[in-house]
């Protein structure tokens, strides 16, 4: 799907639902290798309901696919309708800053329904941050940039809710909860990172 | 009420009012005694995104995004509105679950009267196509886009098409020196 319009300077805007900042493992947080032949993307928010669900199917794929696979992680807090959601995602950028993103990821989204700053202090604390830096941190909301960086690079490739998947730079409009993701990404590895313009039978 | 013709069934999709073109005006309730015009607006871009009922089963829908984007928005001095057939009750009550800042306007009665102005009424469900309208400054249309219904847009076109009429009335005011 591409949004083409003109506008009145003449101006061609084309939207199309595709990343604006390519992933990139030096800014990115990434699991698996940079020459996986797939990278599958995910704009997240931590308090979100679908996001929990999506969790444990992303671990699902990583596990099926191995080193086929790359996946990387996004914030992209809904604020007004979950309240935690920002801080959560600053506490996992601050244990990024120490190493930790995926442990802080995992730990977010397995306490879902306890995202207040103690808890996430708690989970920090389980992990054996540095906590004088963790709370730092926090309270001067040193990755609120990172965060909104993150976010807007999504508002601007078409990101329209949470969680929303890019496909090695192309938006996943399927269904993510059943087998579609799987096939698309299996069809993917196999077309060798590109999507096959004829169609192909589905395996069963 | 307009008499909605046959072919809007079938071209639902190519319908809907293009650049250069005057916004309809409306006056719609937004809450059971207050009404907004289009008009009011003139000075200031107006986005309106009409959609097809309030609350869409999943958190992360079109309201909630163009809600969190408002700030940007703000940017262009743009006002947000949107506008579904659902009546003000229904818009109040999807309005305080989502903390939406910004107003839903009740195309309720007679109903669909200005999505089908737009040209974005489905006839075959009785609901708003999921489309955009970029409104410049003066009521006209700077940018449209109809959306397939089960495809939340996004926001990116809408900033994209107010970033081209910033910039559009920018070189119009160097022009203008």
């Amino acid at each position: 799907m591409t949004m083409r319009t003109m506008t009145d300077a003449g101006m061609d805007v084309t939207v199309k639902p595709e990343l604006t900042l390519p992933v990139n493992s030096k800014r990115d947080h990434c699991l698996g290798p940079d020459d996986a032949p797939v990278t599958l993307l995910e704009y997240g928010d931590y308090e979100c309901p679908f996001c929990g669900r999506a969790y444990v199917i992303i671990k699902r794929l990583q596990e099926y696919f191995g080193e086929q696979l790359r996946f990387a992680y996004r914030n992209f807090p809904l604020t007004q309708v979950h309240p935690n959601a920002q801080q959560a995602a600053e506490a996992a950028e601050a244990a990024g800053a120490q190493g930790m993103f995926w442990e802080m990821h995992d730990m977010l989204y397995e306490n879902q329904d306890a995202l207040d700053l103690p808890s996430l202090r708690e989970y920090a604390l389980v992990l054996e941050l540095d906590m004088d830096r963790f709370d730092m941190e926090m309270m001067t909301q040193a990755h609120a940039q990172r965060v909104r960086e993150d976010f807007m690079s999504g508002v601007r490739s078409g990101v329209n809710g949470t969680p929303t998947f890019y496909l090695n730079s192309l938006r996943f409009d399927g269904s993510w909860g059943g087998t579609r993701l799987m096939t698309t990404i299996e069809e993917l590895i196999e077309g060798n990172g590109r999507r096959r313009n004829t169609p192909r039978r589905r395996r069963r | 009420m307009t008499i909605k013709p046959k072919e809007a069934q079938i071209a639902s999709t190519s319908s809907a009012i293009t650049q250069g073109r005057p916004g309809p005006d409306f006056c719609l309730k937004t809450t059971p005694d207050q009404v907004v015009t289009l008009r009011e607006f003139r000075g200031r871009p107006v986005v309106l995104v009409f959609y097809p009922a309030d609350f869409s089963p999943v958190c992360g829908d079109e309201m909630t995004l163009f809600n969190e984007v408002l700030p940007e928005f703000d940017r262009f001095n743009a006002q947000v509105l949107g506008i579904s057939v659902d009546n003000v009750w229904c818009h109040l009550a999807f309005s305080k679950d989502r903390r939406l800042r910004f107003p839903l306007l009740s195309d309720f009665h007679p109903k669909g009267d200005i999505a089908y102005l737009y040209g974005v009424y489905r006839d075959e469900d009785g609901v708003a196509e999921r489309a955009l309208f970029v409104i410049d400054s003066k009521g006209i249309v700077h940018w449209s886009y109809i959306s397939p219904i089960g495809v939340n847009p996004g926001a990116n076109g809408v900033l994209a098409a107010l970033e081209s009429l910033s910039m559009g009335d920018e070189q119009y005011e160097e022009i203008k020196k």
